[in-house]
């Protein structure tokens, strides 16, 4: 049995959780504990003049006025033109999005925190709303942020247009909308926070993807170092990049903790989730394709906008996804000219955050609807037209028209085995005779490529006031010679306690079951940007492989004198150093260090064995791992309804450290791309208002939606990192609405009309449809 | 999202549930599996000053088999329904109506009665309950009264009973051997409330033919006679389905197209082979 690299374990992490043992925020039990509730606003826009609280309620009631000391939450990047906002931590001034939160109730129980809330009103002057991100680029709109003088948080351009292509044999204009929609991890947010008089100071216990930063955030709300503040993210279920910034929740439960003296807790709740604390994907694409007659991609020109919310998150800031839509547009494929302009856009809305796949899953449909329309025209395979238009295997690795460099792989192969798998053409064969219940079939592939694990110099020209650098891993045998790695990256769904003890046991073959991970306590971890951007196997296993060699190394050292040998006659394997025929266990090499150390020699190093070692990829321009979606829906012509009959993915991860973890983020991943494609959407009214606040009105896909997902694997290793690894957490959500929409026009091909927008409800589809319908024949 | 806080109180006895109503003047509600009442309490939405639970009351928990019908506790779950634990033969059909509300959770604690109280136009009770022209027994301390169940339904969420009464049973006419019944909902995902749906009761030798749209803004679209939807082929009649929708207020051309697809795949159903 193999438990290193490559080996399918099962998660270590799994007998707490499927136990229901698993620790998460809502867990924590302390004395004189309260809870917290927020009186948000009820309205997208307006000044707020007065929060009048019932004298009963005077001193457990708080407002902007009483955080007369922390500063706002500020996530402004570095970049030329970044219109700044600042986001109070309790509303003060203005309110500018529905659900932000103005008031701040606590009680010994939430039902009583809530009664409180209920009790405070508030005097509003309401102001005309922004709601759309078209409107509020036109001259006149209200304004989210008055002292900007327009709505456009940052403007992204590129411009590499070397050809006149106006004698183009193809040209296709596509207008795409993406839904705004919701990241529903299981666990909401949350927080508790006390003082710990014994540690001297502040301690936030919060479900979040990367204390460090929060800690940091919190330092600079505040006004404490950060040894005066510790930040816990225990079990989280789930995060997508909801839990990826510094919530005003956070600082004020933080600075509350301080003023009263005892712990205090706020859980998010649905209706919270649902309306008012972040969304994602709300994207508008005006894009045009030219190609040649026989497919040839010449050139892409786009306009897009990003409804980016009220104000820029820390520390991801409102540019990141009108920066990959700039800089990742063009995909995986081969072309010359390029334009393209994309905004981010301040609405009366809540902040727009990066969900799993960030902006790529707009940008595949927006790309590949030009793809698919151009096949339409040349009258070929969609899928035939891409094989066109990619990298040869050869050429790798590849520097695409903006530089992107491809690190490996061979993007035709893969796409090939796509179509093969769904098998096209027995699908065409099957297209050529109705369907006998009535429904209409059809198939679509969407291809992409998945920069993950960026490095440093991305991050930082995409802008962000955080930017990731080195990654450290201390790794430490202990005295009874089983191994310890502390981390600073942040596993919520991900199995990070189960792949680094991989990488630490491929290194030196200690069981798994000895080999325990730390993580997510600022105060027992390296600092670290942790867990977002699929960088944590790339960065952090690569900082647990550095420091596991360096750990060998020092135990080789004692090893060696242990056998009476020099140590270049030994290696560490299988939990021993051997030489030889002879050897000396781990354990043994930990006792004598630890216990007997009047038995090493006179030189040995006195770090001992606990070693902290750092890792930054060869090359930190990102892994590129790439994938093909091919979904087979059935649409049904009378209800709009659509069926996904079978799904394949084909995905070329790299190196896999565990194929099955590996296939648990696919398939996860790709049930939130059928949400984005099928169901998601938080719909608002014109005055901004969000009209879900239950999973009544939300719908996300379950058990009974999500097909068998059929996945294949490529494992083309990348040149640059330790073991070959690529980052590969968010493709799975990339993909599918692209193949999905493909599908389904695909099932509508000959009544010549097209569906873009998402989700594809049935409304949209049955409109479409209408729209063929001869006239006359009126429904 | 915590309810406001309201007193509870468990009785065991239609008299006392009609009493505990008069007394609380309209602050109070009955409640029984809680599966609608329980969010809009969470939400606040309703901030009864006292819940009265009839989940006690040994009448309504049991469905007696008469000859001709089935009285069905208001009370009973639509899980026990789904067992096929009415009894008697007939309504084989409930079962699966029951089968495809929401979630087996759900089902486990909502309740036949609740649901029609409740009156949401996409129930699924409403619409098949309307269709089989059910009888609803209402219990006061005033005395007893039967309502169709067509009539029990107001309107979206709206129900016809008074203050102080108690919705106790349902009667449901049982089919014939050659009675058919179909049903068919639209919806996007399982579990989920349907945007459109429709019931059809074929029962000649009753002379039965009743149709039931539902899933609509308000109360449920009755057509008392499906004949006139026929074609003389048998087929539905898609014009005239459309024409009825579009008088009785369907308005958006996706929901007349989900609702005649409902409509015309229950009708096949009832067909008679």
């Amino acid at each position: 049995m193999k438990y290193g690299i490559g080996a399918s374990v099962v998660r270590k992490e799994d007998d707490r959780f499927l136990r229901g043992r698993g620790q998460y925020v809502g867990d924590f039990r302390m004395a004189g504990l309260q809870e917290v509730a927020f009186v948000r606003s009820p309205v997208a826009h307006a000044r707020l003049k007065q929060v009048r609280i019932p004298e009963r309620f005077r001193d457990v009631v708080f407002t902007a006025d009483d955080l007369v000391d922390v500063k706002p939450i500020v996530s402004a990047p570095p970049l030329k033109g970044f219109k700044r906002s600042a986001e109070p931590i309790l509303a003060t001034g203005k309110v500018r999005f529905v659900g932000e939160i103005i008031a701040m109730c606590v009680a010994p129980s939430r039902a009583e925190a809530e009664d409180i809330a209920d009790a405070v009103s508030l005097d509003l002057e309401e102001l005309p709303a922004v709601t759309d991100m078209l409107a509020a680029c036109e001259p006149g709109s209200a304004l989210v942020h008055e002292e900007w003088g327009d709505n456009v948080f940052v403007e992204f351009g590129e411009n590499i247009w070397k050809d006149d292509l106006s004698g183009a044999a193809i040209k296709v204009s596509k207008t795409i909308r993406t839904a705004r929609h919701c990241m529903f991890p299981m666990e909401g947010r949350g927080v508790v926070a006390y003082r710990d008089e014994r540690l001297r100071n502040l301690t936030v216990i919060t479900s979040t993807q990367f204390p460090h930063c929060v800690q940091t955030g919190l330092s600079e709300c505040l006004g404490l170092t950060h040894g005066e503040i510790r930040v816990i993210s225990p079990d989280v279920g789930g995060g997508f990049g909801y839990k990826g910034l510094l919530c005003r929740e956070e600082v004020a439960l933080a600075w509350l903790a301080l003023r009263r003296g005892h712990p205090v807790r706020w859980l998010e709740d649905c209706r919270e989730h649902l309306g008012a604390n972040a969304n994602c994907r709300e994207h508008h694409y005006q894009i045009t394709g030219y190609a040649t007659a026989d497919g040839k991609l010449l050139g892409i020109e786009c306009v897009a906008h990003v409804d980016a919310g009220a104000y820029s998150s820390y520390p991801v800031s409102s540019s990141v996804e009108a920066a990959q839509i700039a800089n990742l547009l063009p995909g995986p494929y081969v072309f010359s000219n390029y334009r393209c302009r994309a905004l981010a856009v301040a609405t009366n809305k809540c902040p727009i955050i990066p969900y799993r796949g960030v902006a790529r899953s707009g940008i595949c449909l927006a790309i590949e609807a030009v793809m698919d329309a151009i096949a339409r025209k040349a009258g070929l395979e969609p899928y035939e037209v891409r094989l066109r238009n990619m990298v040869p295997p050869e050429q790798m690795p590849f520097d695409n028209l903006l530089s992107k460099h491809f690190d490996s792989g061979d993007h035709p192969e893969c796409l090939r085995r796509a179509v093969q798998a769904i098998d096209v053409q027995r699908i065409r064969k099957r297209q050529q005779n109705p369907e006998p219940d009535g429904r209409r079939i059809g198939v679509g592939i969407s291809f992409f490529v998945e920069q993950g694990a960026h490095g440093t110099n991305v991050l930082a020209s995409w802008g962000r006031p955080i930017v990731p650098g080195y990654e450290q891993a201390q790794v430490k045998l202990t005295a009874d010679g089983e191994v310890e790695i502390h981390v600073g990256t942040h596993s919520h769904g991900q199995g990070h306690e189960t792949t680094y003890a991989q990488v630490a046991h491929e290194i030196l073959g200690v069981d798994i079951d000895k080999i325990k991970v730390v993580q997510g306590d600022t105060m027992y971890t390296p600092y670290s940007t942790a867990t977002w951007g699929s960088r944590s196997m790339v960065h952090g296993g690569g900082a647990v492989a550095r420091a596991s060699q360096l750990l060998a190394r020092r135990a080789a050292q004692i090893g060696a004198w242990l056998l009476q040998t020099d140590v270049e006659n030994v290696h560490v394997a299988d939990g021993k150093v051997i030489a030889g025929d002879s050897s000396v266990t781990l354990r043994e090499v930990a006792r004598v260090w630890y216990l007997q150390p009047q038995n090493l020699p006179a030189g040995v190093d006195t770090g001992g064995l606990d070693v902290t070692a750092g890792y930054r990829a060869a090359r930190d321009s990102g892994t590129f791992t790439y994938a093909a979606h091919a979904a087979l829906v059935a649409v049904d012509p009378a209800t709009g309804i659509v069926d996904i009959l079978d799904y394949v993915v084909v995905e070329d991860g790299g190196t896999l450290v565990n194929p099955m973890i590996v296939d648990g983020q696919i398939c996860g991943g790709t049930a939130q791309g059928i949400g984005t494609g099928l169901y998601e959407v938080v719909p608002f009214d014109a005055q901004g208002q969000p009209l879900a606040s239950t999973m009544l009105d939300y719908m996300v896909p379950g058990a009974t939606e999500v097909p068998d997902i059929r996945i294949l694997h490529m494992q083309t290793p990348s040149p640059y990192t330790e073991f070959g690894i690529k980052g590969l957490g968010e493709g799975g959500a990339v993909g599918p609405p692209a193949a999905i929409v493909s599908a389904v026009n695909d099932a509508l091909r000959d009544l010549k009309v097209e569906v873009l927008d998402l989700p594809l409800t049935p409304e949209r589809i049955l409109a479409a449809i209408e729209t063929a319908r001869p006239r006359g024949a009126s429904a | 999202m915590k309810p406001a806080s309201f007193e509870f109180v468990r009785v065991t006895s239609v008299a006392e549930a009609s009493r505990q109503l008069k007394q609380a003047n309209g602050t109070a509600r009955l409640v029984a599996g809680g599966q609608s009442l329980g969010p809009m309490l969470n939400l606040r939405l309703a901030r009864p000053a006292l819940l009265i639970d009839i989940t006690g009351i040994p009448d309504l928990i049991e469905a007696h088999g008469g000859e001709d019908a089935v009285t069905v506790g208001a009370c009973v779950t639509t899980a026990a329904i789904e067992d096929k634990r009415l009894p008697g033969r007939g309504l084989e059909s409930l079962a699966s109506v029951a089968m495809n509300i929401a979630y087996r959770a759900v089902r486990n604690r909502g309740t036949i009665g609740g649901s029609l109280c409740h009156a949401d136009p996409s129930a699924d009770w409403v619409t098949t309950l309307c269709a089989l022209d059910a009888q609803c027994l209402i219990a006061s301390e005033q005395g007893n009264r039967i309502v169709p169940a067509h009539q029990f339904i107001r309107g979206a969420y709206e129900n016809a009973l008074a203050p102080d009464e108690v919705l106790t049973a349902i009667k449901i006419p049982r089919l014939s051997a050659r009675g058919r019944f179909g049903y068919y909902k639209v919806c996007r995902k399982a579990g989920e409330f349907a945007s459109a749906m429709a019931a059809v009761v074929h029962d000649p030798d009753r002379g039965v033919y009743r149709a039931v749209i539902g899933a609509t803004r308000g109360k449920p679209i009755l057509i008392e006679d499906a004949r006139e939807l026929q074609q003389p082929t048998g087929k539905l009649n898609e014009m005239s389905a459309l024409q009825i929708l579009e008088s009785r207020g369907i308005a958006s051309s996706s929901a007349r197209r989900q609702q005649l697809a409902a409509l015309s795949r229950a009708f096949a159903q009832a067909t008679l082979q």
